[in-house]
């Protein structure tokens, strides 16, 4: 085998590497990218049922409710525009509040109720994740980090 | 005062490395031997300067001295001893002296121990060890100083991010950065290298161990970050294809392909040139993790800062060191001419597919974690990649490796023999089928992924001991096996290990990923919930006061049909400071299964939200990762990395194997 070969091997071999996996991220890609909705754009745009989306806003005041089974838990989202309801079984993460910034992982079903799989609230209290933030933002309801703390 | 003392040092600390940083590398190109000399000196220097520093920050954070800011930011009068000292790298400008510490603690063991390296090699990787520590003391006395004080101190602190107030946090980070910062020797020799414009066998016998270390401490950083995500935030899961995750776990892909690579350059003097840019690709995607999880682009426990400049900082930095060595790689490379040619099915052969597949493995997770940035920055809306993107990406590119990992070995350099190694490998398959029929007789067939990672692990599993026991002829000649073994380098020991526990691993994480059993229910002290065959009975909640937080515990007893198990209390905490509640889940373990508990809000009427896992084969996670790690370490005892050149050997190693 000479180096001219040798050589020609190894680039053959990962050139069709390099495509099978440029192959299989483009795939990825179209189906299992996860893509970030504010309530407004949930009611404006024509968001797909079915597929898993994410959610993001504040949860509104007074809006948690929990099912007669104690785990199932209703709230509704904002952007003090408009409003979507979520339902979701499962522990909500340790800073869920109301008034907080909150991320709903989950489907839209074809009444408009949101089933969330997850939730997110992170780490911060005073934290508002970034989607969040710019959502509020393009409301023009964002008044500043203060909007986010919790009423004491 | 103790703490304008270690400003002081780490200012005098930036002046040595500058001078470590230039004054040998002109020597190495005049060949001085005086100006080369300057480099040992200099590295022991900057060590014990930056020692100085660290203590006296830890020093501040034991006396809880609140004039100095970081202090005050970060830590509490009532925080136990423990997180106090933890504390120090628990925030942004600590974690970043930490950082610094570990390269000086690098560049102090190649002063040490590089006694076998050439002069010259040894000033050059010294300098360029120095011109990263330049850039890093840089960044923190101009943007992150630790020590900077109030003004008016407050009388007591703002207390350590609850989250962060656990033994995990006391390993995790200390291991992790000996990862990142290890990956700075590779890179240092492969510049040196260039520089020099040689690279060989001996070269590649230098530099493994340095790549090892750096492999088994990643390893164990990431393992560690990995329990502590599984026991301290609550959810049952040991990884999320977190982007902060992906930041350790790129280094470590690409860190595994560089281990792999050096040996070919090592024993067959091939693949040289791909050697020597994996080296700073590797050292890159760790500047990278650093910028990623340090400069606040990301939202995570882990992002302290949030000021950008600081970002800007990281990211110059990575375009100075890594810009400029693939600079310097595009002009030297194509001097390092290959040596050894080898066959498509060889040793070699093998070890190339598995780096490009560890490569292609990589880049998928690289797309993944960066595409939402870079989507983000170009207005092109937010989105996130979760685990459904790596389950379709990276896991079909790291089956073939994985298949291969069991044949490679088995093949002879230069020239294998594939139906040779096929054919003693038919144990492997049959048990690999028998261990994927039991699991689909034991679970049914729903989920074809998890049968195949049984049945992979399987495979691995048994190849790694057949090579084994060919290798020593247990079987051929039985008598003599137990000679032959003695007789065996540590590397090959290490190697099975290493394969091994990567096998026990797989099979915990298909386990954990293919059968976990969660149930969330509303619970009042008394009822009772039956998950996975073991019946939970709330016995009932009570308030517990700690060090710096209260908090609910729940007590549950476990029985499987009506025979104690055991007793679990998880616990609610509520950190009075930083006005934030913890989950601390409660896990018994079977060793083939873990029992998880999680006490969530009261509804008010008496009940308690609870969540019980049934978590099988989550301990053969931790299992299998010690058993890597521990094959690191027998690998790294080997001798043949004590002695120098091949050519030295012979000489070397009678007194060398006396003194061991």
């Amino acid at each position: 085998m000479t180096r001219k070969r040798q050589r020609l091997v190894l680039v053959g071999v990962a050139m069709l590497l390099l495509g099978g996996a440029a192959a299989l991220v483009l795939n990825a890609f179209s189906d299992s990218l996860v893509f970030f909705y504010s309530p407004s754009d949930l009611a404006a745009k024509d968001v797909p049922v079915g597929r898993v989306v994410r959610v993001g806003g504040l949860v509104e005041e007074g809006s948690v409710t929990r099912g007669s089974d104690g785990a199932t838990v209703h709230f509704r989202i904002t952007d003090l525009a408009r409003t979507v309801s979520v339902t979701y079984a499962g522990v909500l993460p340790d800073l869920f509040r109301e008034g907080q910034g909150v991320v709903a992982e989950g489907k839209l079903d074809a009444g408009g109720d949101f089933f969330a799989d997850s939730v997110l609230a992170k780490h911060d209290e005073t934290y508002m994740p970034p989607e969040v933030a710019e959502a509020l933002r393009k409301q023009g309801t964002w008044r500043g980090a203060e909007a986010a703390e919790p009423s004491p | 005062m103790i703490a304008e003392l270690g400003h002081f040092a780490l200012v005098l600390a930036f002046l040595v490395t500058l001078l470590q940083a230039v004054v040998p590398m002109a020597g190495a190109a005049r060949n001085n031997p005086r100006w080369m000399a300057v480099a040992d000196s200099a590295a022991l220097v900057v060590f014990a300067l930056v020692l100085f520093a660290f203590l006296a920050l830890m020093h501040a954070f034991v006396r809880s001295d609140f004039s100095v800011a970081l202090v005050a930011a970060n830590s509490h009068t009532l925080k136990p001893l423990l997180y106090k000292i933890s504390g120090v790298w628990g925030n942004h400008e600590g974690s970043l002296l930490l950082w610094v510490l570990i390269l000086a603690l690098y560049g102090a063991g190649v002063a040490l121990f590089g006694g076998r390296l050439p002069r010259r090699l040894r000033a050059r990787v010294l300098a360029v060890q120095a011109a990263i520590a330049l850039g890093f003391l840089a960044f923190m006395l101009f943007t992150s100083n630790p020590f900077a004080r109030l003004a008016t101190p407050p009388a007591e602190g703002n207390d350590l991010n609850p989250l962060l107030q656990d033994p995990g946090l006391a390993f995790h980070p200390p291991m992790l950065y000996l990862g990142y910062v290890g990956f700075s020797m590779t890179f240092a020799f492969a510049v040196a290298a260039l520089i020099e414009g040689k690279v060989d066998a001996a070269w590649a016998r230098w530099v493994r161990p340095w790549a090892l270390a750096a492999w088994i401490a990643l390893t164990a950083g990431i393992g560690l970050g990995s329990w502590w995500a599984y026991y301290e935030l609550g959810w049952g899961g040991w990884w999320y294809w977190d982007p902060v995750e992906n930041a350790s776990f790129m280094p470590w892909l690409l860190g595994t392909a560089l281990l792999h690579s050096a040996i070919v350059v090592e024993k067959r003097d091939a693949l040289k040139s791909w050697t020597i840019l994996l080296a700073i690709l590797v050292f890159g995607l760790s500047l990278i993790g650093t910028f990623l999880v340090r400069s606040g682009v990301l939202t995570s426990v882990h992002a302290f800062a949030t000021d950008p400049a600081r970002g800007v900082f990281i990211l110059l930095l990575l375009i100075v060191y890594i810009g400029g060595a693939l600079l310097l790689y595009a002009v030297r490379a194509p001097q390092l001419k290959g040596g050894g040619l080898f066959m498509p099915v060889s040793r070699e052969g093998a070890l190339l597919l598995n780096n490009l597949l560890l490569a292609a493995a990589t880049a998928t997770v690289f797309l993944g974690t960066l595409y939402p940035l870079f989507l983000d920055m170009t207005g092109g809306g937010a989105v996130s990649v979760g685990p459904p993107y790596y389950e379709a990406t990276f896991v079909p590119v790291m089956l073939p490796l994985l298949l291969l990992m069991g044949v490679g070995p088995l093949l002879a350099w230069k020239r294998g023999d594939l139906p040779g190694a096929l054919q003693r490998l038919w144990l492997a398959a049959l048990l690999a089928g028998a261990a994927a029929l039991l699991a689909f007789w034991l679970a049914g067939g729903e989920t074809p992924l998890a049968l195949l990672g049984v049945g992979i692990a399987a495979w691995i599993f048994v190849a790694s001991l057949t090579e084994f026991a060919e290798r020593i002829q247990l079987f051929r000649h039985p008598a003599s096996a137990g000679r032959r073994m003695r007789q065996l380098p540590r590397a090959a020991f290490g190697m099975t290990l290493a394969h091994l526990g990567l096998a026990i691993a797989i099979l915990g994480m298909t386990g954990a990923s293919a059968w976990k059993e969660e149930r969330v229910v509303n619970l009042t002290p008394g009822a009772s919930v039956a998950v996975g065959g073991y019946d939970y009975a709330l016995e009932g909640v009570s308030r517990i006061q700690g060090p710096n937080y209260w908090a609910f515990r729940a007590r549950f007893a476990v029985t499987q049909s009506g025979r104690p198990v055991a007793t679990l209390e998880p616990e609610r905490r509520f950190f009075s400071v930083q006005r934030l509640p913890t989950t601390e889940a409660a896990i018994h373990t079977t060793g083939f299964a873990d029992l998880y508990a999680v006490i969530g809000d009261p509804d008010g009427k008496g009940g308690w939200t609870v969540r019980i896992y049934r978590e099988p084969l989550v301990p053969f996670i931790w299992g299998g990762i010690l058993v890597m790690v521990m094959g690191g370490l027998v690998s790294l005892s080997d001798r043949r990395f004590r002695v120098g050149a091949p050519a030295r050997a012979r000489n070397a190693a009678l007194p060398a194997a006396r003194n061991a």
